[in-house]
C-alpha cells in the first residue's frame, strides 16, 4: 500500500529562485493495483517517485509506503520497495549475477536464500546464458532484465516505475510492460509514472494526472472519461492540464 | 553503524575498481615504474653521464703565451688535455661546444713570473655545462701547482719558511654517521614522492567512485538500496585509502627495492655524489616509521578527495576541482625538501608539510617525540574532520542531485 499524504516538494534553484517540484500530492495506491502517474516532462512525476523511494525527503507532507513512513524509517521502506527508473543504470564493471547479488545482500539476504532467489529469477527472466557476463557488454534488453531481477531479489511487496520504457526498443519496452503487469498479478502495490498515452491505458487500474507538480485529476480511465466527457486520454490530459 | 554493511559497499567497489584499468594504472603501474626509473634509471644516466665526461679529453684553447716557451712547454707535457690551435672565436667555439675552454695568457707571462710582477690568466668556460666545467678545473688546477710551485722557489730563494704565507691550515671533517650524512641528501624525497604518490593513488578511484557514479547513473540505484548514506561513504571511503595506502606501499616497496637494485649497479661507476649517495642506508625502522606518519595524510586525502568529487556532476568535472589539489599538496611537500626548512610547533600543525617535514627527520635518523606526536595526532584531527565533512555531504540531496 503506498499513501502520500499532502506530498511537498521544494527546491532552491540559483535563476528561478524556489521551486516547487511537487504542491501537495496525495493520493492511495492498493496491492495489486496498477497506479499510472502522467504527466508531461518537468510536472513533478519523478520527484515524487523519489520521495516515495525515499531518494528524497519531503519538504512537508509525509508518505506511508508499506506500513512505514518515508520520513520516520526510510530504510524499512527501501527494503520493501523496489525502484526501477531510466535512470538507475547498472555496475559496468560487475556481472549480471554480482550486480543482483550486491544488491540481495544489501537488502540483508543471507546466502542460501540469495542463491535461491537469483536461480529462480535467473530463470524466469531466462537471464541464464549471460549471468556471468559483464553488464557493460549486455545488450539493453540484456541490461533491463537485470534491473527488473535487481528489483525482484529482495521480493518487494511494491514497486515503483520511473519511465521505465523510455528510450527503449519495442521488445525491451515489451519486456518491461510484461513484468509491470505480472507484478500486479502477484499482489504487488505498483506504481509507474510515463508520459506515453497508451501505456497508461494498457496498464494502468487507476491514473492521477500531474502538472506543475499539482495532482489535478485522479480515478480509474472509467472515472475520467465519464466526468470530462472524453474518450481519448489525451483530450483528456489536455482538457485537465489546460483547466 | 552496520560493519556488515560497510563491508559489502567496501567490496562490491573494490572488485569494480580492481576490474577497471585506469585505477589499476594509477595504483600500481605508477609507484611500481616511476621509483625504479627515477632511482635506478637517472642514477644509472647521472653517473654514466658524468663519467663519459670525466673521461673526455677537453678541447682547451691557448690564447696568447708566444713570448713564454717556457709556459708553452709546460703547457705542451699537460697530460688530459688537448691544446687546440688559437682561433678568434673561441667564446663562440665554447658556447658550440667545439671547445671546452680557453685560456688567455697575459703577454710577457714568463719574464713577469720571473721578475714577480703581478699578472692574471683569465679562463673562459660555459657555466653549468659539464664537460667544460672539467675543463676548465684541470687548467685551473695546473696553474695553481705552477703558482704554488713559483711561490715555493721564491720562499726558498729568500731562505724563508713556507709557514710564512700560510700560518695555519683549515680543516673540515664531518662527524654524522654516513646514513644521517644519505638522509640530509635523499630523506626529503623519499617522503615527498610516497606523499604525492598516496595522492595520486586515491585521485581516480574517489571521482570514479563519486562523480563516475553520478554520471554512469548509478548513483540513483545505490541509493533506493536499504544500506544508509553513511555506511554508504564509508564503503566507499575505504576502498579509496585502500588505493591510497596500496599506492604508498607499492612506492615504498619499490622505492626500497630499486635502491638496493640501484646501489649495486651503481657501486662500479659510483664517485663524488654518487658516491654520497650509496651511503644512504634506508633501514626497516625509518621506512615503517614514513609509512605510519603518511597514513593519517592517507586517509586525509581520501576523505578530501570523496568530499569534492561528490560535489562534481561529471567525472571531467571533477577532474577541474581536483587538478589544483595538486598544487596544494605538492607545494608544502616541496618546501619540506629544500634546505633549511625546519620542523617547529607551528610547521608542526600545517597538514602536508608537517609529515613531510618529520618523514624527512625519520629518514636521518632523528626522532623528535615531541613533534612524531603532535603531527601524528593533529594529521588524525584532520582526517576526521575530512571522513565527517564527507559523511555530511553524502546526506545532502542537493550535492547528490545537483543538476
Amino acid at each position: 500500500m503506498i499513501e502520500a499524504q499532502d506530498l511537498v516538494k521544494r527546491f532552491r534553484d540559483k535563476t528561478r529562485g524556489e521551486v516547487r517540484a511537487v504542491d501537495h500530492v496525495s493520493f492511495r495506491c492498493r496491492p495489486g493495483e496498477i497506479f499510472g502517474l502522467l504527466g508531461a516532462n518537468g510536472a513533478g512525476k519523478t520527484t515524487t517517485l523519489r520521495i516515495l523511494a525515499t531518494i528524497l525527503t519531503p519538504s512537508e507532507g509525509t508518505a506511508v509506503v508499506a506500513g512505514y513512513d518515508v520520513k520516520k524509517e526510510p530504510q524499512k521502506v527501501r527494503t520493501s520497495v523496489g525502484f526501477l527508473s531510466t535512470a538507475t543504470a547498472l555496475y559496468g564493471r560487475l556481472s549480471a549475477q554480482e550486480m543482483v547479488e550486491y544488491f540481495g545482500r544489501l537488502h540483508g539476504l543471507d546466502e542460501p536464500t540469495l542463491r535461491q532467489r537469483i536461480n529462480a529469477i535467473f530463470g524466469r527472466l531466462e537471464m541464464d546464458d549471460f549471468r556471468e557476463r559483464r553488464c557493460d557488454k549486455l545488450s539493453n534488453g540484456m541490461k533491463q532484465k537485470v534491473s527488473i531481477a535487481r528489483t525482484l531479489v529482495h521480493d518487494p511487496s511494491v514497486m515503483i516505475f520511473d519511465e521505465p520504457t523510455v528510450g527503449l526498443d519495442v521488445m525491451a519496452a515489451r519486456t518491461i510492460v510484461g513484468f509491470i503487469r505480472e507484478c500486479r498479478d502477484r499482489g504487488k502495490t505498483v506504481i509507474f509514472s510515463t508520459h506515453v498515452m497508451s501505456e497508461v491505458e494498457k496498464l494502468c487500474d487507476r491514473i492521477g494526472i500531474i502538472h506543475d507538480g499539482r495532482l489535478l485529476a485522479e480515478g480509474t480511465l472509467a472515472d475520467l472519461r465519464q466526468r470530462f466527457g472524453k474518450q481519448d486520454l489525451e483530450d483528456i490530459f489536455v482538457e485537465v492540464v489546460e483547466q | 553503524m552496520s560493519l556488515r554493511n560497510i563491508g559489502i559497499v567496501y567490496r562490491k567497489e573494490l572488485v569494480d575498481s580492481l576490474r577497471d584499468r585506469r585505477t589499476l594504472i594509477s595504483m600500481t603501474a605508477v609507484p611500481l615504474l616511476l621509483m625504479p626509473l627515477l632511482t635506478i634509471g637517472l642514477g644509472v644516466v647521472m653517473v654514466r653521464q658524468v663519467g663519459q665526461a670525466r673521461e673526455e679529453i677537453p678541447k682547451v684553447m691557448i690564447l696568447g703565451g708566444e713570448d713564454s716557451p717556457n709556459l708553452r712547454a709546460e703547457l705542451a707535457k699537460l697530460e688530459g688535455v688537448q691544446i687546440v690551435p688559437q682561433a678568434r672565436d673561441y667564446a663562440e667555439e665554447i658556447s658550440s661546444k667545439q671547445i671546452r675552454a680557453a685560456v688567455e695568457i697575459p703577454a710577457g707571462f714568463d719574464a713577469k713570473l720571473a721578475a714577480g710582477e703581478p699578472m692574471s690568466v683569465k679562463i673562459y668556460m660555459y657555466e653549468g655545462e659539464l664537460r667544460s666545467g672539467f675543463g676548465a678545473d684541470r687548467m685551473q688546477k695546473f696553474f695553481r701547482d705552477l703558482r704554488e710551485r713559483a711561490i715555493r722557489e721564491r720562499l726558498e730563494a729568500r731562505q724563508l719558511p713556507e709557514s710564512l704565507i700560510r700560518p695555519f691550515d683549515i680543516m673540515q671533517q664531518n662527524v654524522a654517521p654516513p646514513e644521517k650524512v644519505g638522509g640530509a641528501i635523499l630523506g626529503g624525497l623519499v617522503p615527498y614522492f610516497v606523499i604525492l604518490l598516496c595522492l595520486t593513488g586515491a585521485m581516480y578511484p574517489a571521482m570514479d567512485l563519486t562523480a563516475g557514479e553520478k554520471e554512469r547513473g548509478t548513483i540513483e540505484t545505490i541509493l533506493c538500496s536499504p544500506v544508509s548514506r553513511t555506511h554508504l561513504v564509508l564503503g566507499k571511503f575505504l576502498m579509496v585509502l585502500t588505493a591510497s595506502v596500496a599506492t604508498a606501499v607499492l612506492s615504498i616497496i619499490s622505492m626500497t627495492v630499486s635502491f638496493v637494485v640501484g646501489k649495486k649497479l651503481l657501486q662500479g661507476v659510483g664517485s663524488g655524489a654518487a658516491g654520497q649517495i650509496l651511503q644512504i642506508t634506508m633501514t626497516g625502522k625509518a621506512i615503517l616509521s614514513v609509512f605510519v606518519m603518511v597514513l593519517p595524510l592517507a586517509v586525509l586525502f581520501s576523505a578530501a578527495l570523496l568530499a569534492i568529487s561528490l560535489f562534481a556532476k561529471s567525472f571531467k568535472e571533477a577532474q577541474s576541482y581536483i587538478s589544483p589539489l595538486m598544487i596544494v599538496v605538492v607545494l608544502p611537500a616541496v618546501a619540506a625538501v629544500l634546505p633549511g626548512v625546519e620542523l617547529n610547533t607551528t610547521l608542526a600543525l600545517l597538514p602536508v608539510l608537517n609529515t613531510s617535514l618529520v618523514s624527512k627527520e625519520i629518514m636521518t635518523g632523528t626522532y623528535h617525540w615531541k613533534y612524531i606526536a603532535l603531527i601524528f595526532t593533529s594529521s588524525c584531527i584532520y582526517a576526521a574532520a575530512a571522513i565527517a565533512i564527507a559523511v555530511k555531504l553524502f546526506q545532502r540531496e542537493d550535492v547528490l542531485f545537483r543538476t
